[in-house]
C-alpha cells in the first residue's frame, strides 16, 4: 500500500498542477469529459468479448481468440481491468491497483520516472479514478512470447486514465505489445496514459505500441524510462489511424553505464489529425547510447516530430533521424531535432529531411514495369519500414500488419 | 518494315526543354543482336536510350521508335517495360526502405520463385546485399551488378545498358561481362536468341567480354559512323573522337 505521507505529498503536488498546461500540444479542456465510469465485469474468457471490440483490438496487435503466442495478457476497458493473465513463470501481469495492494514496495516506483506535476494530465491521473497495468519480469526471467496489453476506450466522452508500471528486474528480458484503441465511430473521448519503465541492470525491454483511435479522441501519453547499467530499452510506436489530438514526448534516462535506448516511431497523419510526437533521451552515464528514428507521413494532417538527445557523460553516443514525407493534402510536417552536449567526448548527430516522393525513384521503379501507383506504394511502404534490430520477429510482423492494414487510407 | 527488327528508330529527334539534343537518328536492331554506342561525354548517348525507355524528361520532336512492330513513342515508361524493354542505369537512385530482394522480385513480376532469385543473386555475387536497401551504400561494381540482376529478373527482349563497366575494377568487369552475356543469351547462336541489346560504352572495355555485331559513334546528337565495333574502338583508341569528326566532315 502507498504510505499515507507519500500519498499526501503526491496529491498536494498534483493539486498544484491541475491547471498547468503541457509544454506542447493543444491545451485540452479536461472538464469536457467524464472522469469516472462504471466498473465492468471481469471476463475469464476474453475471447467472449464482443466481436466488434475484438476486431478493434486485433488491429492494434492484441489477439484474444488464441493467446498461445503471448506470455501474458491484460485488457483494460475504460477504467476496468476486464481480464488479466500471465502465461509464464517469472512474468507478472496485473492491474496497477491490484499490484499496489499486493506489493508494499511498489509505491516507491510511483512518479519516479514521470513527475506527478508534469502537467494537468499527469495531475489528473493522480487525482482521479485510474487504473492501468503492472508488468514485471523477475530477475533473470525472459519472456518466450510478448506480453500483450490493451487499453480500450469504449464509453463515449470518457477520460480514460491509466498509470502503468513496467519493471524488468536484473538480467530479465521483457517484450511487450500494447494496443490502444477506441470503439469505432465518431464519439469524443480522451486517453491519458502515464507509463513508468524501470529497466534494471542488464535487463532488456522492447515496447511496441500501436495506436488506433478515432477522429474525435484526444490522447496524452506521459512516459518516463529509467535504464540502469547495460540495460536496453527499445520502443516502437505506430499510429496510422486518425486522431484528433495526440501529444507525447517520452523521456528516457540512461543512468547506468552502457545503457542503450532506441526509439522508432511511425506516424501517419490523415486529414484532421494533429500529432506532436517526440522522443527524448538523456545520456547520463558513461558509454550510454541511443538512436531515435522517426518516419512521418502526412496526407493532410499535421505533425510535429521532435527529438532531443542530451549527452552528459563521457563516451556517450546518440543519433537522431527524422524523415517526413509530404504525400498529399495541405498538412504540415515540422521536424525539430535537438542535440545538447554538456562535456567533451560526447558524440551526437542528427539528420532530418522533409519532402515529397522523389520523382527519380518513382521513374526508376516504373522503368522496371511497375505502374505509377505501384511504384508510389512501394516507396511509401519502404519509407514506413523500419527494421528493428533486437525485436522478436512476431512483433516485427505485428508492426508490418498494422502498417499494411492502413495502407489503403494512406495511398 | 523488316520483321526481324526488334527495334527500329526512324528520323528521331529529341529535345530536353527547348533544346534539341538528338537529330535525325536512324538505327535498327534485329532480334538476338547486340549493338554498341560510342561517343564522348555529352554526345547524347544516354539521351538516346532514355528516350527509347520513355523517360518523360526527353521529348520526341520528330520520328518514330518502333519496338516489336509497334510505335511506342506515346507509351509511358512502365508500359514499355512491360512490352519488353529494360534498362540499366549508370547512376540509379537509392530507394530507401525497399530491399534489393523485393526490387528484384518486383522486376520478375511473379515469374520467378525465391529460390531462382537467390540463384541469380549468387551468380551476380550479390547474396549479401539482397536484404539491403536498393543501391544504399553500394560500391560502383555492386550498383552495376544489381542493375543487371534486376534486368535478369525482368527478362526484357531489348536491354539498354548505360555504361555497364564504368567505375568497375577489372575483376568485376569479367563478372559483369558474364551477366550481360547471360542477359543477352550469348550462349545461343543469334538465330536462337530472343534478346537484343544496345550498350553504351565510353571506354569500350566491355567489348573484351561481350561480343557485338554493330557499333555506332554518336557526336553532337548525330550518328556519324556505323560499322564493326572493334574497328571503331581501335580508331577511337588510336586517334580519338577527332578522327570521327573528320570522318563526318
Amino acid at each position: 500500500m502507498r504510505s499515507v505521507r507519500a500519498d499526501k505529498a503526491f496529491k498536494k503536488r498534483a493539486e498544484a498542477a491541475v491547471s498547468k498546461p503541457a509544454a506542447f500540444g493543444e491545451d485540452i479542456d479536461l472538464d469536457r469529459y467524464a472522469h469516472s465510469g462504471d466498473e465492468l465485469p471481469y471476463q475469464d474468457e476474453p475471447s467472449k468479448l464482443p466481436a466488434e471490440t475484438k476486431k478493434q483490438m486485433v488491429q492494434v496487435g492484441v489477439t484474444l481468440d488464441d493467446d498461445s503466442q503471448r506470455s501474458g495478457t491484460i485488457i483494460q476497458i475504460d477504467h476496468s481491468t476486464v481480464h488479466r493473465r500471465a502465461n509464464q513463470e517469472g512474468i507478472e501481469v496485473m492491474s496497477t491497483n491490484e499490484a499496489l495492494e499486493k506489493y508494499d514496495w511498489l509505491a516507491g516506483y510511483l512518479w519516479k520516472a514521470v513527475a506527478v506535476d508534469t502537467d494537468k494530465y499527469t495531475a489528473s491521473v493522480e487525482l482521479g479514478q485510474s487504473n492501468g497495468y503492472f508488468i514485471r519480469a523477475l530477475p533473470g526471467s525472459k519472456t518466450l512470447h510478448p506480453v500483450q496489453a490493451c487499453l480500450y476506450l469504449g464509453k463515449s466522452n470518457l477520460a480514460q486514465k491509466v498509470h502503468n508500471i513496467i519493471i524488468a528486474e536484473e538480467g530479465s528480458e521483457l517484450h511487450i505489445i500494447t494496443g490502444c484503441a477506441a470503439a469505432s465511430g465518431e464519439e469524443p473521448g480522451m486517453h491519458i496514459g502515464v507509463s513508468e519503465f524501470y529497466i534494471k541492470r542488464g535487463a532488456k525491454v522492447t515496447f511496441t505500441m500501436i495506436h488506433s483511435w478515432s477522429p474525435e479522441i484526444a490522447v496524452r501519453p506521459r512516459t518516463g524510462i529509467i535504464v540502469e547499467e547495460n540495460g536496453v530499452f527499445l520502443s516502437n510506436y505506430v499510429i496510422m489511424k486518425p486522431v484528433h489530438s495526440l501529444q507525447m514526448y517520452p523521456a528516457a534516462r540512461c543512468v547506468g553505464e552502457n545503457a542503450v535506448v532506441r526509439f522508432n516511431s511511425i506516424l501517419v497523419a490523415l486529414p484532421g489529425s494533429n500529432m506532436d510526437v517526440g522522443s527524448r533521451v538523456l545520456l547520463d552515464a558513461r558509454g550510454a547510447r541511443t538512436e531515435i528514428i522517426s518516419r512521418a507521413i502526412t496526407t493532410g494532417g499535421n505533425i510535429y516530430a521532435r527529438g532531443y538527445i542530451e549527452g552528459n557523460a563521457p563516451d556517450v553516443k546518440g543519433h537522431l533521424e527524422c524523415r517526413g514525407l509530404m504525400l498529399r493534402g495541405d498538412g504540415v510536417i515540422h521536424a525539430i531535432p535537438e542535440l545538447r552536449g554538456t562535456l567533451a567526448g560526447v558524440d551526437l548527430s542528427h539528420e532530418a529531411a522533409v519532402g515529397k516522393i522523389a520523382e527519380e525513384e518513382v521513374e526508376y521503379l516504373m522503368m522496371r514495369g511497375l505502374t505509377r501507383d505501384e511504384a508510389t506504394a512501394t516507396i511509401v511502404r519502404g519509407f514506413l519500414r523500419v527494421d528493428i534490430e533486437g525485436l522478436p520477429p512476431e512483433l516485427n510482423l505485428e508492426i508490418q500488419r498494422a502498417v499494411e492494414a492502413s495502407e489503403n487510407e494512406v495511398m | 518494315m523488316d520483321s526481324d527488327n526488334v527495334l527500329e528508330i526512324k528520323h528521331l529527334s529529341v529535345a530536353v526543354g527547348n533544346k534539341e539534343i538528338l537529330h535525325d537518328i536512324n538505327l535498327n536492331i534485329k532480334t538476338g543482336e547486340t549493338h554498341v554506342l560510342f561517343g564522348p561525354n555529352g554526345s547524347g548517348k544516354t539521351t538516346l536510350i532514355m528516350t527509347i525507355m520513355g523517360s518523360p524528361k526527353y521529348q520526341v520532336t520528330k520520328g518514330s521508335i518502333i519496338f516489336g512492330g509497334k510505335d511506342i513513342v506515346r507509351l509511358p515508361m512502365d508500359e514499355r517495360a512491360r512490352l519488353g524493354i529494360g534498362m540499366s542505369l549508370q547512376r540509379p537512385p537509392v530507394v530507401r526502405g525497399v530491399k534489393t530482394r523485393d526490387m528484384v522480385a518486383a522486376c520478375a513480376k511473379g515469374r520467378l520463385g525465391p529460390e531462382t532469385i537467390d540463384n541469380l543473386a549468387e551468380k551476380a555475387n550479390l547474396t549479401e546485399l539482397m536484404d539491403r536497401e536498393v543501391n544504399y551504400g553500394f560500391s560502383g561494381g555492386e550498383i552495376k551488378r544489381s542493375e543487371l540482376l534486376q534486368l535478369l529478373a525482368q527478362d526484357p527482349d531489348l536491354a539498354l545498358l548505360d555504361e555497364p563497366e564504368s567505375g568497375v575494377d577489372l575483376v568485376n568487369i569479367a563478372l559483369i561481362g558474364e551477366l550481360i552475356n547471360e542477359l543477352l543469351q550469348k550462349v545461343h547462336p543469334i538465330r536462337d536468341r530472343r534478346h537484343a541489346g544496345l550498350i553504351i560504352t565510353h571506354t569500350g572495355h566491355i567489348l573484351d567480354y561481350v561480343n557485338a555485331r554493330s557499333g555506332y559513334v554518336l557526336l553532337n546528337g548525330r550518328i556519324v559512323c556505323e560499322g564493326d565495333p572493334h574497328e571503331i574502338l581501335e580508331t577511337i583508341k588510336r586517334k580519338g573522337y577527332e578522327e570521327c569528326k573528320r570522318c563526318v566532315a
